[in-house]
């Protein structure tokens, strides 16, 4: 996995609250078993007037105006602020893959769905939850001033604006340990073989039915 | 000290390790595994040249990606037209057999949607963990297994190291209490705790079910709540262990039986909470005045009673919501103060991970007895949950009675619940479906979905329009314009 230590980026505003996955990738391009490739559908059924299907040659689809991500002054963004209830919904990790395919590696919200919120910092992804004041202050920053970018700082858990304000978040521990080294999760839980063989052996003497063969 | 509740139990039950941070090894005793979310997952393994731990533990079917005509099933997997399609459930095939992984084909009559397919083997038990990489692993927490969907990195470290890394969440508890009226359905009651709590009211919680109404349930009926827990943002859905529990259980093919049998069941009566357990939150709800739901906008707490009407944004309790709700009414094509009866619909599908089994089924094919489906349905559609539950439908001679009533009789699969194979919305259309989702597209590009139980979904289909399946048999079919 992509480290994580500190980032500085331009800030989009996706301003809608419950954001579902089926909207961040339309089940059309789940149909692949690769985790890449997924950024140009990113947010495909807002980003383009047309209906999106998989190997579409998409620089000749009709993109929405109206929709930020294709809005001149948000182009390269890789922050991207969002209302309450970010990644509800389905728990495909094509949602993760999308956003960091397109090159987000930010997202700031009120709060997020707790299955996106797993899936997002397995792939290097920052989420950052804010109050909705603080959200709401940052919509409004970013929609006033073009160009407007925030330096995260995971290691000392700090947003810093261009005003020079610091906005603290909270993460915890093991996720910020994880992106910060950019770790394997399996690797680091197989360091752990003999508790698991140790626990599999008594559960299986406590619990004999769970261990049962397909019949 | 308090008595632990049933989610502490489970949880503890499959601790491994815990760390200074509260990150947790939770054992997992069940992995289901289907073609969407596990191609990059064995992929992983590969490349990591890592196995499976314990083989035995998973168990695969195709569900998402089928189709389900019978002329494209007679012909199994090259009947899938869409190539796409084709090489994610072929990929899973091969996965399978490469790796010894238990799997139900295409054409196995054990084959359906893995959340259908996992109970009525036995395969989903009291006291289990259970993941899959899908939202609505939910559902198994009706037998109290501690189910939770999963991404694809979590189905590939599952595989590898039989644990997930987990955090503890918090306890809720929604009481149902009091008599369900006639034609009010486990969908209805769902559908009411999301309009009450909201889609984010669990998230981090474990959502336990409970009440006399959940008790009075059927298994089928606890497993469509279970399932919409999700919907709610809870990961995990739970009812506890009872004997509607125990029977549903006996015999299934991958139950234990003989004097193991024994010994589990009297471990599984303790798979309840303590009548001392304190919960973090609890909401209570009276079953007699929950009414038959129809989802109006594009989120499932975007619903009401069949007597209630759209809402009007301009009444919202705060800007957010007021933006929603103007942009749902706009892709919805539906005023404010609308009537919920006077929304007329174009296909109506019953099916799905959360109504796709054999009662859902049977209330549906009650309404439909005699009746013909409205000239002004474009589709209805039956989509049974497995191939054991089409089979069970057609030897109570269900599939002639909505045949004979004008709906399509299909084969097993999730199909048009998230319209991944050809089973789909066009732009427009509306759509009464027992599925579990009316996202923006959810259903095929532009169409409008309406959240509702097989039986007002089959009302629905006579009536072209929605109406009240409580009187339903005063409700004159709508001409064909």
């Amino acid at each position: 996995m992509q480290k994580f230590e500190r980032h500085q980026g331009l800030v989009a505003p996706l301003d809608r609250a419950n954001v579902d996955t089926d909207l961040i990738i339309p089940k059309q391009f789940l149909k692949s078993i690769k985790r890449t490739g997924f950024g140009v559908n990113l947010f495909d059924e807002l980003r383009y007037l047309d209906e999106g299907y998989p190997g579409q040659d998409v620089s000749k689809r009709p993109l929405n105006p109206g929709f930020v991500l294709n809005q001149d002054r948000y182009q390269g963004a890789s922050i991207l602020l969002a209302r309450r209830n970010f990644g509800c919904g389905s728990s495909r990790e094509h949602a993760p893959w999308a956003l960091a395919d397109f090159g987000f590696r930010v997202v700031i919200a009120p709060s997020f769905a707790d299955i996106f919120y797993n899936n997002s910092f397995k792939n290097g992804i920052l989420l950052i939850t804010l109050d909705e004041e603080t959200v709401d202050r940052l919509f409004k920053a970013v929609e006033a001033n073009e160009g407007y970018s925030l330096d995260i700082d995971l290691e000392h858990q700090r947003i810093v604006t261009p005003e020079g304000e610091l906005i603290e978040f909270s993460v915890d521990g093991f996720r910020k340990h994880c992106l910060l080294e950019g770790l394997d999760d399996i690797g680091l839980t197989l360091q752990d073989e003999p508790a698991i063989r140790s626990f599999e052996q008594r559960h299986r003497e406590a619990r004999p039915w769970l261990f049962r063969q397909a019949p | 000290m308090a008595g632990q509740t049933l989610y502490d139990k489970l949880w503890s039950q499959h601790l491994v390790k815990e760390r200074d941070d509260g990150t947790a090894l939770i054992y997992i005793d069940r992995q289901l595994l289907h073609e969407v979310t596990s191609p990059q997952a064995f992929e992983g393994l590969r490349l990591a040249g890592r196995k499976p731990w314990r083989l035995d533990a998973n168990l695969a079917t195709p569900d998402h990606n089928v189709p389900t005509t019978l002329a494209e099933r007679a012909e199994g997997n090259t009947g899938i037209k869409d190539p796409v399609s084709l090489i994610q459930v072929q990929t899973l095939d091969d996965n399978c057999e490469a790796f010894g992984i238990e799997e139900f084909r295409i054409n196995d009559a054990r084959q359906g949607i893995v959340h259908v397919v996992g109970p009525e083997q036995g395969a989903t038990l009291p006291g289990m963990t259970v993941v899959c990489g899908d939202s609505h692993t939910a559902t198994h927490g009706a037998f109290a297994a501690l189910s939770h969907g999963i991404g694809t990195s979590e189905v590939e470290h599952v595989l590898a190291t039989q644990c997930l890394l987990a955090q503890k969440m918090k306890n809720m508890q929604v009481r149902v209490e009091g008599k369900l009226g006639t034609g009010v359905t486990a969908k209805d009651i769902v559908l009411a705790v999301i309009g009450r709590i909201g889609t984010a009211g669990g998230t981090g919680y474990a959502i336990e079910f409970a009440g006399s109404a959940i008790r009075e349930l059927s298994m089928e009926g606890r497993m469509t709540v279970c399932n919409m827990a999700i919907e709610a943002g809870a990961r995990v859905g739970l009812i506890g262990v009872d004997d509607t529990t125990i029977e549903y259980l006996r015999n299934r093919p991958f139950a234990p039986s003989g004097e193991q049998w024994d010994a589990a069941v009297a471990n599984w009566r303790n798979l309840v909470s303590d009548d001392d357990a304190v919960f973090d939150k609890v909401v209570e709800i009276d079953a007699s005045e929950i009414e038959p739901q129809v989802s109006w906008g594009t989120s499932p707490e975007m619903v009401t009673g069949i007597s209630g009407e759209v809402p009007d944004p301009a009444e919202a309790p705060d800007e957010t919501v007021q933006r929603s709700y103007v942009r749902a009414l706009e892709y919805m094509g539906l005023a404010p103060k609308q009537r919920i009866t006077d929304i007329r619909l174009d296909k109506v599908f019953i099916g799905s991970c959360t109504n796709g089994r054999i009662e859902d089924l049977r209330e549906a094919a009650k309404v439909a007895k005699g009746k013909k489906v409205a000239d002004s349905i474009k589709l209805a559609m039956v989509v049974p949950g497995s191939g054991l539950v089409k089979r069970q439908a057609e030897a109570e001679g269900l599939d002639k009675l909505f045949l004979e009533a004008g709906f399509e009789w299909r084969e097993p699969g999730c199909s048009m619940c998230l319209a991944m194979n050809a089973d789909k919305l066009e732009p427009g259309e509306h759509c009464a479906s027992t599925s579990n989702r009316n996202f923006e597209g959810r259903q095929g590009y532009g169409g409008r979905t309406h959240l509702v139980s097989p039986a007002m979904a089959a009302a629905a289909a006579i009536a072209g329009h929605f109406v009240d399946v409580r009187q339903f048999a005063d409700v004159a079919p709508v001409q064909e314009a």
